[in-house]
């Protein structure tokens, strides 16, 4: 065996672990890809940030800011769903390894 | 101090999109990787039921008129019915892929909600605009839970599934109380109603 000629189980194996890394990427991608939207957004349409613009706002749009909104959840997803789910993602892959 | 309606709707909207996020990472790992942590298999369920609940409280201050109180109520009773078969299904307690249909039924409930208690025509402000909208992308997303129901195998119906929320979302982010949509908005718009 080398580097060209391989066992069969081994060749199967590659494009099931290759997918595995790609699901790893796009879950970890998803939080930062909403943060990052929310912050175009924030740009695109500043009257929508109470911060930028103030003047003769209520106490609900201090609190309900949409483009934050959409940071707030990325953050969300990012900090608590997203790392379980990667860890439990490898997990997966190195028992299916193991089980050959 | 009650929030404005559209305050109330960008609020329903950061819900929709985490719900949709969710669904997403679900759809990409499949369930069996998701359920693994129980907290995991039980965050949608939670969230169905927890929407279903403050949709209760916004039907409760939707008392300016009976449309809006039987939309609210109705989309309450949708939510809290799929949430609560999914919880059945998450438990083990249900396990017939057909269980889908009842997210189906609600979906569909929701989406003729919309449509129903949205008085004015499409072009006459961007709510307006919006309802309907939103009211035909949820009728026409109930091909996606029907189809998990027939061709359970099929991943497709979960993506499809999770970017409905995604649309909503963002469609109820858009949402304005009084504001125009292609430029135009009706006179009437936004004036209080002749007695």
């Amino acid at each position: 065996m080398n580097e060209l000629v391989t066992t069969r189980t081994k060749a199967a194996e590659e494009p099931r672990v290759a997918r595995r890394g790609l699901r790893v990427l796009t879950v970890e991608a998803i939080g930062p890809v909403t943060i990052l939207g929310g912050i175009v957004w924030a740009f695109a349409q500043p009257y929508r940030v109470t911060f930028f613009y103030p003047e003769g706002k209520g106490a609900w749009d201090w609190f309900v800011q949409p483009p934050l909104l959409v940071v707030l959840v990325g953050l969300l997803f990012a900090l608590v769903v997203a790392p379980g789910l990667v860890d439990d993602l490898e997990r997966s892959s190195h028992e299916d390894a193991a089980a050959g | 101090m009650l929030p404005r309606a559209e305050i109330a709707h960008w609020l329903f909207a950061a819900g929709f999109l985490f719900f949709a996020l969710v669904l997403l990472a679900e759809a990409i790992v499949g369930p069996d990787v998701f359920r693994r942590r129980p907290w995991r298999a039980y965050l949608w369920p939670s969230l169905l039921l927890f929407g279903g609940v403050w949709l209760w409280v916004i039907a409760i201050y939707s008392t300016f008129s009976t449309l809006h109180l039987l939309a609210h109520a109705l989309w309450a009773q949708a939510a809290i019915a799929a949430g609560v078969v999914q919880l059945a299904v998450v438990r083990g307690r249900l396990v017939a892929p057909a269980w889908s249909l009842v997210t189906a039924a609600g979906l569909f409930v929701s989406g003729i909600s919309f449509l129903v208690h949205e008085q004015n025509g499409w072009l006459f402000a961007r709510s307006a605009f919006l309802h309907h909208l939103i009211g035909w992308t949820l009728v026409v997303a109930v091909l996606f839970p029907l189809g998990a129901a027939l061709r359970p195998r099929w991943s497709v119906w979960a993506y499809g599934f999770a970017v409905t929320w995604i649309a909503v979302s963002v469609m109820l982010f858009s949402d304005r109380d009084v504001a125009p949509i292609f430029g135009h908005l009706s006179e009437l718009a936004g004036r209080a109603p002749v007695p």
